[in-house]
């Protein structure tokens, strides 16, 4: 109980950087970044238009002070109104709300299938060190250290356009009506195979070579060499240490979240998937300040969300870590 | 100083050329750059020949030209940043390892919230907030980058030097009255080289990554040549689609060797702190020559001591 209340701290405490870092940054640049916005628009907004802005900023360049402002600006957080995306016209809220449930869904189950194929081919691996499957390792080796946006466009090229082996571009077909439909379900799995597949061949490395290191160590032990002594079959000796040897791996697991999100997000932008990477690269290339700040914050609230339950699954497994308060 | 000595293993090997070459590309590639990258000079999307070894751009740019030149930039700012976020993680993971108590509690409440922030989009908000003069600085890129990337490498010297602080020899040097920094510095530094070192690479791959996903979105100066901007410019201009494989590969390659062989040289320094997995690194021929069981049983998992590997052709590693 107490480590789950630290680590929500923790969370929370970085939730709230990342909220002021919106808050600073956009007062630590040369210039009035409400002025510089507007300028940019050209008169094309309403005057309730900028007055949103303003307030998503948190009024900045009023005459209130900056407690006042960051008040204003947390108020307004509070209340979801994230501002304006220059850009697109549109609350960034709602613009997000569209485009998040892609990514979630696309990155969450590349990074299961990743951790569950990886796991268990370096349990495989770690078992039977030595041999030639030990060659295995610098091919692996070699696709974890490809940027995640280069191999997708590889996999799009030869396996997409070349091969036509996976419809490219987009989460689904344009022929298909959107609802709960079969057709409709069965089309968004066909999209999102080539991308899944590339996030997994770039992140499952990781995994795996973790795992093996932590399985050459575990099979050291004791307690392995006594269950081979009892005379266990060999898949449960090897059940034996892997379920000492994840621990490390699950322990990682919401530290890896963050980075697997960063690289998926490129993906995304590679495939031209309606989530929140491609609107990322949209907002970077248009300055849209608003846009890229409420993708940042959202990001980040969802991969911390991520964290806490990564580390739920950590508690549920090791019960050392219910006693220590480790953090 | 002691020298320690370890087996030759393949990877290690492998890694070390690798790194090797990228290095002297690093330093003599823009001298050995047959044409200026920036240039217009030629015919626009010529295929590789023997005047353009892998083509030219829609521009007309030579695409050999740009790899050479933008080895430089890429592996500088790499280099840049991941020594300035090592020097930033020795400081405060030993710092807080060393001295515990409140300053230990700040400085992981520090390093923890770092490290569950995710990297890539802060890097993206800071760096859309920079002035453009400031992007194309790659100075100032590498050092942002190493704020982003420094949170790993503290908590793992971290861990170290707590595990260090109550050993026997350093109680020794704490009670004939050795100054603190002194022991920090003599005594506690030496033993966590390894780690340094395995931090160092992985803060160096990381800076790799961070750099070329910027310049690769645009968030770069596009003018400053590296292999990011040039996977900028054959995406912008549609070079994966329309086939120009030459344009878009070679720079993604370079950068995923340079990942591998970064990776691979740390495969060896795993296998010199944890002797199990040296023992499993071996090729099956060394196991032979060393009398090893040529598949390794439960229990008796062979930890490899320096005698024993003075046999298979040494490679001298320096440590201690």
């Amino acid at each position: 109980m107490r480590m789950i209340f630290r680590r929500f701290a923790l969370y929370a405490l970085t939730a709230w950087v990342a909220i002021t870092v919106n808050f600073i940054l956009p007062r630590l640049m040369p210039g009035n970044p409400i002025q510089n916005l507007i300028g940019k628009l050209q008169g094309q907004v309403t005057a309730n238009e900028i007055n949103a802005i303003r307030l998503s900023f948190g009024g900045v360049g009023s005459k209130s002070g900056l407690p006042h402002q960051y008040w204003i600006y947390l108020t307004q957080l509070f209340h979801g109104n994230l501002g304006i995306s220059i850009t697109l016209g549109a609350p960034v809220s709602s613009i997000l709300r569209e485009s998040v449930p892609w990514t979630v869904g696309l990155i969450g189950i590349s990074t299961i299938i990743s951790f569950g194929v990886g796991t268990f081919a370096g349990a495989i691996l770690g078992w039977t060190r030595g041999s030639r499957f030990d060659s295995l390792i610098p091919t692996a080796t070699f696709f974890q250290a490809v940027p995640y946006f280069f191999l997708a466009t590889v996999m799009l090229l030869v396996f997409g356009s070349d091969l036509h082996w996976f419809p490219v571009l987009g989460a689904y077909s344009q022929s298909v009506t959107p609802g709960w439909n079969w057709t409709y379900i069965l089309n968004i799995i066909r999209y999102a195979e080539l991308p899944v597949i590339s996030i997994v061949l770039s992140s499952i490395a990781g995994w795996m070579l973790g795992m093996r290191n932590m399985m050459i160590t575990m099979i050291g032990e004791d307690f392995v060499l006594m269950a081979v002594a009892k005379g266990l079959p060999r898949r449960k000796v090897i059940m034996h240490a892997a379920r000492n040897a994840v621990l490390p791996s699950i322990a990682n697991l919401s530290l890896a979240i963050g980075l697997v999100v960063s690289g998926a997000l490129l993906v995304e932008l590679v495939f031209n998937y309606p989530g929140v990477g491609d609107l990322l690269l949209q907002a970077v290339l248009n300055e849209d300040y608003p846009l890229i700040q409420g993708i940042f914050l959202v990001i980040t609230l969802t991969v911390l969300a991520a964290n806490l339950i990564a580390d739920f699954i950590y508690l549920a497994l090791d019960p050392r870590t219910r006693t220590e308060a480790a953090i | 100083m002691k020298t320690l000595r370890l087996p030759r293993s393949p990877k290690v090997l492998l890694g070390l050329g690798i790194m090797t070459f990228f290095i002297i590309m690093t330093v003599i590639g823009p001298w050995l750059a047959p044409d200026n990258p920036s240039e217009t000079d030629f015919l626009p999307n010529l295929t590789p020949s023997w005047h353009h070894w892998l083509g030219t751009t829609s521009l007309g740019q030579d695409i050999f030209s740009q790899l050479l030149v933008g080895a430089r930039a890429t592996m500088v700012v790499a280099l840049l940043a991941g020594l300035v976020a090592t020097l930033l993680a020795v400081t405060i993971g030993v710092t807080a390892g060393y001295f515990g108590g409140k300053t230990d509690d700040g400085l992981t409440l520090l390093s923890n919230v770092f490290l569950a922030l995710p990297g890539l989009p802060l890097l993206i908000v800071i760096d859309s907030y920079l002035p453009v003069t400031s992007r194309s600085n790659s100075f100032v890129i590498g050092i942002v980058i190493s704020l982003t990337g420094w949170a790993w490498g503290a908590r793992v010297l971290r861990a170290q030097t707590m595990s260090l602080r109550n050993r026997d020899f350093v109680e020794a040097a704490r009670i004939i009255g050795e100054k603190r920094y002194r022991i920090m510095f003599s005594e506690i530094a030496p033993n966590l080289l390894p780690i340094l070192a395995s931090s160092l690479l992985f803060t160096v791959l990381y800076a790799i990554g961070a750099y070329v996903t910027l310049a690769y979105i645009g968030l770069t100066s596009t003018s400053v040549w590296n292999w990011g901007t040039m996977l900028y410019w054959a995406q912008s201009n549609n070079a994966p689609l329309s086939g120009e494989w030459y344009w878009f590969v070679p720079p993604g390659i370079c950068i995923a060797l340079v990942g591998t062989g970064l990776a691979l040289l740390n495969f060896g320094i795993d296998e010199f702190i944890n002797p199990r997995l040296r023992a499993a690194g071996l090729t099956s021929k060394q196991r032979r020559a060393l009398g090893l069981p040529r598949r390794t049983r439960l229990g008796l998992t062979p930890v490899l001591r320096p005698a024993m590997a003075k046999k298979v052709a040494p490679a001298k590693l320096v440590s201690q």
